[in-house]
């Protein structure tokens, strides 16, 4: 049975479908999509994914390789001599906690439905509290005396914390649209392929914030 | 959008703005890259004359010149400096702004959804937006010339530290700055476009059309956005550490111990290699960005010419995948002598000469494609023609250059010169130009004049060897690139005047431009009315209504039988069938 609030796709109907498509064959789905016309005797080819959600993961591929990037540029220049490590701003502990729940919250909040406006009011609530204690993170660094040029782990702690921020606030404003919609009771098709598209980023920057952790502060 | 066909059969807008300027409009886009790409073409062309000019006469006076560019030619005599800016806005503009914009987001927008049989491209709004972002981004780097220092001067490569010391050369000021601001632009502009050709190829296919019946210009399309959506974000990243070690005072690529003039800078413990891994590993996979789609157009240009099937189909698809795969781990052939591990020196040379296999495959599927070929010498079968010799031609090239051992005698000279302009300059050069001819008529309705055209073919052809041919040879004599005037040099007093030579045979080269360019306003407005299939070609585009309307196909999208590539096949009406004949009438081959 397909939820209408959720992803619309489980992961082992990719892996069943992958067969039907080994030559990228016919879908089960989505079959008269494109034409416009029914007959025919040949099979309508695709992915069974809809585009929006191909181009998101795409999307992600491109941001997953940005961030690839950072990590060999920051691999190679940890290893130069003047790299000091940088004391860990507690606060980082409340924001992931902050981040992590919103995540937990988005999928609560879609599979009740009901009251789904609050659940998503309370993500982007969430969503706005991490990025303010990423800024309190700073402040709390450059009360030590630690700036960006400082050393090569504070310049990368800075512009790493920095770019994730960027895309956080991205996903704040789909939320926003996202809850636009929904206040407005639209809760139609369209609502819901915009939210799961928006849950599917909003999972990402979370896991992508756990691998910056993991890097600036573990590796 | 499943389960939404309306989104894709939108009414045509009647407004000018929504139609031609920001329209949503696949063959409109397309048009407008084209057009673009064509006037930054001119831009980059101009430099390079520019380029030329100094380098055949470096003791010369040009009073006029000072008049147009009275701090870069002060006196009538090029500044050093002003030479770096150009070389530098010579590669980068004919790089990314004329051959990525013309070959992949031109051709392949107006192309894509008519040769796979779609109404429009999968996000069609995107690829407004991406439009119009790469529209400011060249914009920023036209402006950087006007700018206090003037254009930025560390080369296409933008190599630390010239590129991240503000005060190194006049150009690294706000005209580095200014380049790095527009390459961003560009590289989200060319990832939204990116992710549109991918989903657009995979998703958006009429019926019938499976994979292996895709033209092969679509999937060389393929491979290569997907290539720049996976190598372009990591030189984001060095990007944003770049624009940090100028303004932000950290040294991710700024060694310590750096002096300008009495002061020492206060960065330490940087690497400029770093800068360079991060840019080898877009630049090299860029270079079959560029190169494959051109690849594409020559197999695509070839059977409407030769009357028979290309050959070698599946294997040329295969092999595209395997370069796709290799281009990734070959960049370090780029850093032969940077002092690298001679062992991981060893391992990029095998990549590169692992390399060569798939793309030798496909170049002699392009050769082989000519066997028993019933040819017809049309303009555009010259240039693909032209472009199959420069392939190979640059192709030999570089495996010296792909071999550590002799790229370390040959690096930084005039023969690299040489080779890659034979290759990311040659060959989508002449697909651009080819490709111009044969789909002219399809964008335009009219057909471009085939004189001209030849005149034109064999100008550019010849000028074109006698230019970067004999830069090989210069290169044999160890003369290096980057270097304003050769005159100091004892060594090189046997070779200096080839560059005479040269320079005129590169005018030669950019004055037939201008005949190609006073063919296409002509035949705009002048040509001969085009049928709708002029060159009896199968491919799905010719299917569609010259010029195609707003949704491409009318009411109903085409069904394809078959693959595109069905000439003269035994017992059908005519020497070609197209890729909608059903196969009651002439029996399916693929």
């Amino acid at each position: 049975m397909r939820r209408p609030f959720g992803t619309g796709i489980r992961v082992a109907d990719v892996f069943r479908d992958a067969r039907l498509w080994s030559d990228f064959g016919t879908p089960p789905s989505d079959d008269h999509r494109r034409g416009g016309f029914d007959g025919g005797s040949e099979p309508q080819h695709g992915l069974p994914v809809p585009n929006a959600q191909f181009g998101l993961w795409l999307f992600l591929g491109t941001v997953t390789m940005l961030f690839a990037g950072f990590t060999s540029a920051y691999l190679v220049r940890q290893a130069g001599s003047d790299w000091q490590p940088l004391p860990y701003p507690p606060i980082l502990w409340i924001n992931t906690g902050v981040l992590v729940l919103s995540s937990v919250l988005l999928e609560v909040g879609r599979r009740r439905q009901r009251a789904l406006r609050r659940w998503i009011l309370g993500v982007t609530v969430l969503g706005v509290l991490f990025l303010f204690g990423q800024l309190l993170a700073w402040r709390a660094l450059r009360a030590q005396g630690i700036y960006l040029p400082t050393n090569p782990h504070s310049s990368f702690f800075y512009i790493l914390t920095g770019v994730h921020g960027a895309h956080v606030l991205g996903g704040v404003i789909t939320l926003l649209s996202v809850l636009a919609l929904v206040w407005r009771d639209a809760l139609g098709e369209r609502t819901a392929r915009r939210l799961s598209l928006c849950a599917v980023y909003w999972h990402f920057v979370g896991g992508l914030w756990l691998y910056l952790l993991f890097v600036l502060f573990l590796l | 959008m499943a389960g939404k066909p309306s989104v894709h059969t939108h009414a045509e807008p009647t407004s000018f703005w929504r139609r031609y300027i920001f329209s949503t409009d696949h063959k409109v886009i397309g048009i407008q890259y084209y057009l673009t790409a064509m006037g930054m073409a001119l831009v980059g062309g101009a430099l390079a004359m520019l380029i030329r000019l100094q380098l055949g006469w470096p003791d010369e006076k040009w009073p006029l010149l000072a008049k147009i560019f009275p701090r870069g030619m002060s006196g009538g005599v090029m500044n050093p400096d002003f030479y770096l800016a150009l070389i530098t806005m010579h590669g980068t503009l004919m790089i990314f702004f004329f051959v990525s914009l013309g070959l992949v987001s031109g051709f392949g927008n107006y192309l894509l959804p008519l040769q796979i049989g779609a109404r429009d491209m999968a996000f069609p709004f995107l690829n407004m937006l991406s439009y119009w972002t790469v529209v400011p981004a060249c914009v920023i780097m036209l402006a950087s010339f006007f700018v206090e220092g003037g254009a930025a001067a560390s080369g296409w490569t933008a190599y630390p530290p010239l590129s991240a010391v503000e005060q190194a050369v006049p150009g690294s000021g706000l005209g580095q700055t200014l380049w790095i601001l527009g390459m961003a632009l560009f590289i989200a502009s060319f990832t939204m476009g990116g992710l549109n050709f991918v989903t657009t190829i995979l998703n958006e296919r009429t019926r019938g059309m499976s994979m292996m019946r895709l033209p092969l210009f679509i999937w060389t399309l393929l491979i290569a956005s997907i290539l720049g959506l996976l190598a372009f974000p990591p030189l984001t990243a060095a990007a944003i550490l770049l624009l940090f070690d100028r303004h932000g005072g950290t040294s991710f690529f700024l060694p310590s111990g750096l002096y300008f003039g009495e002061r020492v800078l206060p960065h330490s413990g940087g690497s400029p290699l770093l800068w360079q891994h991060l840019f080898w590993f877009l630049g090299h996979p860029e270079v079959y960005v560029l190169i494959l789609p051109a690849l594409g157009i020559a197999l695509d240009l070839l059977p409407p010419f030769t009357r028979k099937p290309i050959f070698g189909y599946r294997l040329t698809v295969y092999s595209l995948f395997a370069i796709g795969v290799l281009s990734m781990i070959v960049w370090g052939h780029h850093m032969f002598v940077s002092g690298m591990n001679p062992y991981v020196g060893e391992f990029f040379a095998i990549g590169t000469l692992a390399i060569t296999i798939p793309s030798a495959i496909i170049g002699f599927n392009l050769i082989a494609s000519l066997w028993g070929a019933r040819l017809q010498l049309r303009t555009p079968a010259l240039f693909a023609l032209g472009s199959i010799a420069f392939f190979g031609t640059g192709g030999l090239g570089g495996v010296f250059l792909g071999n550590a051992t002799s790229d370390i005698q040959l690096h930084d000279t005039y023969f690299v010169v040489g080779h890659f302009h034979f290759m990311i300059g040659g060959v989508t050069l002449l697909a651009i130009l080819g490709g111009t001819y044969y789909w002219f008529p399809k964008m335009f309705g009219r057909m471009m004049n085939e004189r001209l055209g030849k005149i034109h073919f064999w100008l550019t052809f010849i000028a074109f060897y006698a230019v970067f041919l004999t830069q090989h040879f210069l290169g044999f004599g160890g003369m290096p690139r980057r270097y304003y005037a050769f005159s100091k040099f004892e060594f090189l007093a046997p070779i200096r005047d080839m560059n005479a030579f040269i320079s005129v045979a590169a005018f030669v080269l950019g004055a037939a431009q201008l005949l190609f360019l006073f063919n296409f306003f002509w035949s705009l407005f002048r040509g001969a009315r085009a049928e709708q299939n002029p060159w009896r070609a199968a491919t799905l585009e010719w299917v569609a209504p010259t010029p195609p309307p707003h949704g491409n196909w009318g009411e109903t999208v085409p069904e394809v039988h078959r693959w595109p590539y069905d000439y003269s096949v035994p017992g059908a009406p005519e020497d070609f069938t197209p890729q909608t004949v059903p196969p009651t009438v002439v029996e399916v081959t693929r």
